[in-house]
């Protein structure tokens, strides 16, 4: 067996880890949505969001070895991220449940805040992950969050253009904000995330999420603004751009950015001398 | 543990040494001797290195398992315990080092399991990380006897007493009088991404103090 000092790919997670991201992400920016949008909307958007972080989580379940010891996953919440998603996890699902069955508003706005929680457990996951450069870059955090927030957003515009028209102005201002703060959240990421292997794979997706992810949402809600007519397709559009390109960022960052840093050695052995 | 990256022929004496003491199924390897090749034409170098668990004194495996399964012993050996671990492998991405496997499924050498595989398997290593244990069973049996890891055979890992070169030394860094201790002070060494700040307990020896 022989390796060189080149990193390679991370073989340990798959699309089932990817999909607790971008699944338990767009869930909890769904959630969000749902506790922004007013007392005629927010059922279905909480129950939505909950079904997609409750499908994160059973496809993480599916890639562990030990499928029926799951619950040891919460014995270490002292200093594991993973532990302390799983109980927040927890605190989501309870809240959102009670919401429903209650016809509670204000405890749908718990669970948001608890999901909120949830996805910034996620961003230290990957944050603590010492062992892949693109992970435990400084801003990677930030990213989850906002791509959240931004995919729960654009989920809700491409639903919600269906049923509710015309959307309401708030709805339209929280998704420009979201969208903005996700371009912020990835231009500060990629200014910290060093020259290599992770930079170059990451490359294409953050153009994506740049100019189809932000750029063509904000000029696709300004069309809808501006003229009435085309604003139900305008805004699918937009939440549905909004949706796939923070998608496709967090599966190239899960799986195809994934580099570990290989080995390398500071001094090379001087022969001879002992 | 010091690797003496002068004296390292890449034999692998250790790689087979360890899979024979620990019994690991193909493509598991606690204990690996790269052969790096550094440089380019005309100045390229060659270095053989031992790499596996480097036992960090702040390992982030162990801060990021959700189960409290691996865990970090008195003496600084770092354990799994698998009968805790979920198999989620977030401490095999959290390890600086590759230093992790997880086997879903058993496998043997030939298909099916020869009589020497039967012996060592080991089923609560199905599903869960595994990885190099300084092999603690070894030195604790050792160690109840009143023997000297690093210095007595029979309380050593395996790869250190089967490295024909004697580039592969252990005891304790702790102890100003070991073994150990003392190659650490008479030589230049240093530790591989040191700059991640998990303080690995594994030396790489490169040249004579001046």
């Amino acid at each position: 067996m022989s390796y060189g000092p080149k990193p390679w790919l991370q073989a340990h997670w798959d699309l089932r880890a990817a999909g607790n991201f971008i699944l338990g992400g767009t869930g909890t920016g769904l959630l969000l949505a749902a506790a922004l949008a007013g007392p005629a909307a927010w059922r279905w958007p909480l129950a939505a969001g909950m079904a997609l972080i409750a499908a994160g989580l059973g496809a993480v379940w599916l890639e562990i070895g030990r499928k029926l010891r799951a619950i040891n996953v919460l014995f270490n919440a002292r200093t594991s991220w993973m532990a302390r998603e799983a109980y927040v996890a927890v605190l989501v699902f309870g809240l959102g449940l009670a919401a429903l069955a209650l016809g509670r508003a204000p405890l749908a706005q718990a669970a948001a805040l608890a999901a909120l929680g949830f996805v910034y457990c996620q961003g230290r996951i990957l944050f603590a992950a010492k062992g892949i450069p693109a992970w435990r870059t400084r801003g990677v955090v930030a990213l989850i969050v906002a791509t959240a927030l931004a995919e729960g957003g654009g989920l809700l515009f491409a639903a919600a253009v269906w049923v509710v028209r015309p959307l309401p102005t708030s709805w339209l201002v929280a998704l420009a904000l979201a969208l903005f703060a996700r371009g912020a959240a990835w231009s500060r990421y990629r200014s910290r995330l060093g020259a290599g292997a992770a930079r170059l794979a990451l490359e294409a997706s953050g153009r994506i999420l740049l100019y189809a992810g932000t750029a063509a949402p904000l000029a696709l809600l300004t069309i809808g603004l501006l003229l009435p007519g085309l604003a139900p397709g305008a805004d699918f559009l937009a939440g549905l751009a909004a949706l796939a390109a923070g998608w496709r960022l967090k599966f190239v960052l899960l799986r195809r950015a994934a580099y570990n840093q290989g080995f390398s050695l500071p001094e090379l052995p001087v022969r001879g001398g002992r | 543990m010091v690797a003496d990256l002068r004296r390292c022929v890449g034999c692998q004496t250790c790689t087979a040494a360890c899979k024979h003491a620990n019994s690991t199924p193909p493509g598991v390897q606690w204990r690996r001797v790269l052969d790096m090749e550094v440089g380019e034409y005309p100045d390229v170098q060659r270095a053989f290195v031992p790499v596996g668990c480097m036992h960090c004194a702040d390992p982030p495996c162990m801060h990021v398992c959700p189960s409290t399964a691996t865990r970090q012993r008195a003496d600084g050996i770092v354990t799994i315990d698998y009968d805790l671990c979920i198999g989620c492998a977030y401490c095999a991405v959290a390890c600086p080092y590759q230093a992790r496997y997880k086997t879903d499924d058993p496998s043997f050498a030939y298909g099916e399991a020869m009589p020497s595989e039967q012996q060592g398997f080991d089923a609560r290593r199905i599903g869960v990380a595994t990885k190099c244990t300084f092999c603690a069973e070894r030195i604790d049996a050792g160690l109840a006897q009143g023997m000297v890891p690093g210095i007595d055979p029979d309380a050593t890992p395996a790869c250190v007493n089967s490295c024909i070169a004697k580039a592969l030394h252990f005891g304790d860094a702790e102890d100003p009088a070991s073994n150990v201790s003392q190659l650490l002070a008479e030589n230049q060494h240093f530790r591989m991404h040191e700059e991640l700040g998990t303080e690995p307990g594994f030396y790489y020896l490169w040249d004579k103090r001046r």
